[in-house]
């Protein structure tokens, strides 16, 4: 009998694996698609064999260039950001239980941004000034969220709520910002409005590369832990969780990695909400969703700087595609919640 | 049979924001019996159970397991000998119950590893006690209020502890699973000597399957032992403030509670 029954749970649970390694694979080998796609197209069509030339360091004629020069960067750009705000993303909204608790939504990129415009119009910054203040601006958001949060008993609805409303003031002072700032420095500035590949230069991505290096692993490392606060502060706690230094060590490395994104290519609309919520959809939610969800990420990024930089006449930089996409979900979630009194 | 283990809380006084609840409690849980903490409405019950299950911090006193106060032991070691069971855990949405159950089994895990034979085993048999192995690959949404409380004490059990603390397990069940849920960790306690020690609001219930009882008033612990000692009118009205009459189960033969309102009243008791 009890043979049996180990026997009954292991095929359910080794068959929801198989499907989680299933799906995992099949996300990455489209994010790996994407990669390849983004280096052969554009104005020029080039071959893999010419792609895999340059890659190789390779002088190919014309190739060199668009390929190793433009397209190379742009595509790094996405993978990283991508990836750490798929993955950032899910964090909060685990963390939280709440598919709105996540950085687009209470404000921590809109934090990220209006620190970035300030340094740029105000104080005329360098970039690593300009990085250093998006992360900062992102950690502060934070923090200010959860302590206005906190009141006479922490409700995550309340949290919510706060972090939009920060996230419109925060909105508030980019617009301010923007009507009082130099002409020349408006374009610079503009960037952190809408999320962009443009103009990715490879020198530029090392401090996002290297943060996602170090912080996603210790992310993953936690991702047990993760799915253990979910069930509440209390059997998280009485399984043996240091619930306050678990979310500490989650919250910092999240925002570092979303802050950095956000530095490089701009806040890319809805990726980190939509990144978390598709993984689960897809792998269920037996096993850590942390790196499928990354993998949407990419995958969204990727493919919504494809679409926006061939499907139109005009040319659309990322985050307005993604921001197509992520609108209709946030309202369809608002309504759902809605009907269930969640909100 | 699972080890026998000293647990006690000495003068301890806790609470929530510098608002003591509990004042100077010391209680020493006994071992491989069934312990059930009885009392009103805000009299301290959770408040004593989670400060011994170490979730909250008692602002003096301490609590002990074996030879050490319980914030000196790992947490994943505490863990794997005493197990909380909360009042209302948070179901993540999609979950299997075989999933669910498995994430009991977090302190025997190593880091990064999946689930080995052991784990395996301690699931099964925790799904066998509760008699949920059937659902195993069914969605936990799809149960009824009665079969998730069992997922949920089933997850407790994969945690494989010797103690176990549950708070109001029977609360918002119908009367059939509350006999059904208590039935269980009764067997629970017999066949393995599990220690249990569990919040109840239903003073019969608890009567009837208390090897210990503990009784609290405003914070303080106002009488303990056995149900057939402890159980009296008199103490009932004390923490109650409730007249009543105590006559035998003729079911267990353990005390019950017969209140006495204002109504009804045909033997003109307190009337």
């Amino acid at each position: 009998m009890m043979n049996e029954s180990v026997n009954f749970i292991m095929v359910g649970r080794k068959k929801r694996l198989r499907r989680f390694i299933l799906v995992t694979s099949f996300l990455a080998v489209i994010a790996f698609a994407l990669c390849c796609a983004m280096l052969m197209l554009g104005n020029t069509i080039y071959p893999v064999s010419d792609v895999i030339g340059v890659l190789l360091g390779q002088e190919v004629k014309g190739a060199s260039f668009a390929v190793g020069i433009i397209r190379f960067p742009r595509m790094v750009a996405g993978v990283f950001a991508g990836f750490a705000f798929g993955v950032a993303g899910t964090v909060f909204q685990t963390m939280l239980r709440n598919p709105l608790a996540n950085p687009n939504v209470i404000g921590i990129t809109a934090g990220s941004s209006a620190a970035a415009v300030f340094c740029i119009i105000v104080l005329q910054a360098s970039n690593t000034i300009i990085s250093i203040a998006s992360v900062v601006g992102g950690l502060a958001t934070v923090l200010i969220i959860f302590l206005l949060s906190k009141g006479t008993s922490f409700s995550i609805g309340r949290l919510i709520l706060i972090g939009i409303g920060i996230q419109a003031m925060l909105n508030a002072v980019i617009s301010y910002l923007l009507l009082i700032g130099q002409q020349h420095d408006i374009p610079t500035a503009m960037r952190w409005l809408s999320g962009s590949l443009n103009g990715a230069k490879m020198e530029s991505l090392y401090p996002l590369i290297i943060t996602v290096l170090i912080f996603a692993p210790v992310i993953f490392a936690l991702g047990k832990r993760l799915d253990l606060l979910e069930l509440g502060e209390q059997a998280a706690t009485s399984l043996g969780i240091h619930t306050d230094k678990t979310r500490l060590a989650l919250i910092i490395s999240s925002v570092l990695i979303i802050a950095l994104a956000t530095a490089t290519t701009g806040p890319i609309a809805f990726v980190a909400f939509l990144s978390g919520p598709i993984a689960k959809r897809l792998v269920g939610v037996g096993f850590s969703s942390l790196i499928p969800a990354g993998l949407i990420g990419i995958i969204l990024v990727l493919a919504s700087d494809l679409i926006g930089q061939f499907a139109f006449v005009a040319r659309y930089p990322v985050g307005v595609i993604t921001g197509i996409l992520g609108a209709p979900y946030l309202i369809y979630l608002l309504i759902r919640m809605n009907r269930k009194g969640d909100l | 049979m699972k080890p026998t283990h000293s647990f006690q809380a000495k003068e301890i006084t806790a609470g929530y924001d510098n608002n003591s609840i509990l004042h100077d409690v010391s209680i020493s849980i006994p071992s491989n019996k069934i312990s059930i903490i009885i009392g009103a409405n805000g009299c301290g019950k959770s408040t004593l159970l989670k400060t011994m299950a170490r979730l909250i911090k008692p602002t003096s006193g301490q609590v002990t397991l074996g030879d050490n106060p319980i914030n000196k032991i790992p947490s994943k070691q505490f863990a794997r000998v005493v197990g909380l069971l909360p009042q209302s855990p948070i179901v993540p949405e999609g979950i299997t119950v075989a999933d669910l159950v498995g994430r009991g089994r977090f302190p025997h895990q190593s880091f990064l590893k999946g689930w080995t034979k052991k784990d395996y085993e301690a699931v099964a048999e925790a799904m066998e006690i509760m008699k949920i192995t059937e659902f195993a690959d069914r969605n936990i949404d799809e149960l009824s209020g009665g079969q998730r409380q069992r997922v949920w004490i089933a997850m407790a059990l994969a945690q494989q502890t010797d103690i176990l603390f549950l708070d109001e397990p029977t609360t918002y069940l119908d009367i059939t699973y509350q006999i059904e849920i208590l039935d269980l960790l009764t067997d629970l306690n017999r066949k393995y000597g599990t220690t249990i020690v569990m919040v109840l609001h239903d003073i019969n219930l608890s009567a009837r399957y208390a090897d210990h009882i503990f009784a609290l008033h405003k914070g303080k612990l106002v009488a303990e032992g056995e149900p057939s000692k402890v159980i009296t009118s008199k103490l009932i009205h004390d923490i109650f403030g409730l007249h009543c009459t105590v006559v035998t189960d003729p079911v267990s033969g353990s005390p019950s509670v017969i209140p006495i309102g204002r109504y009804h009243n045909k033997l003109r008791m307190y009337s």
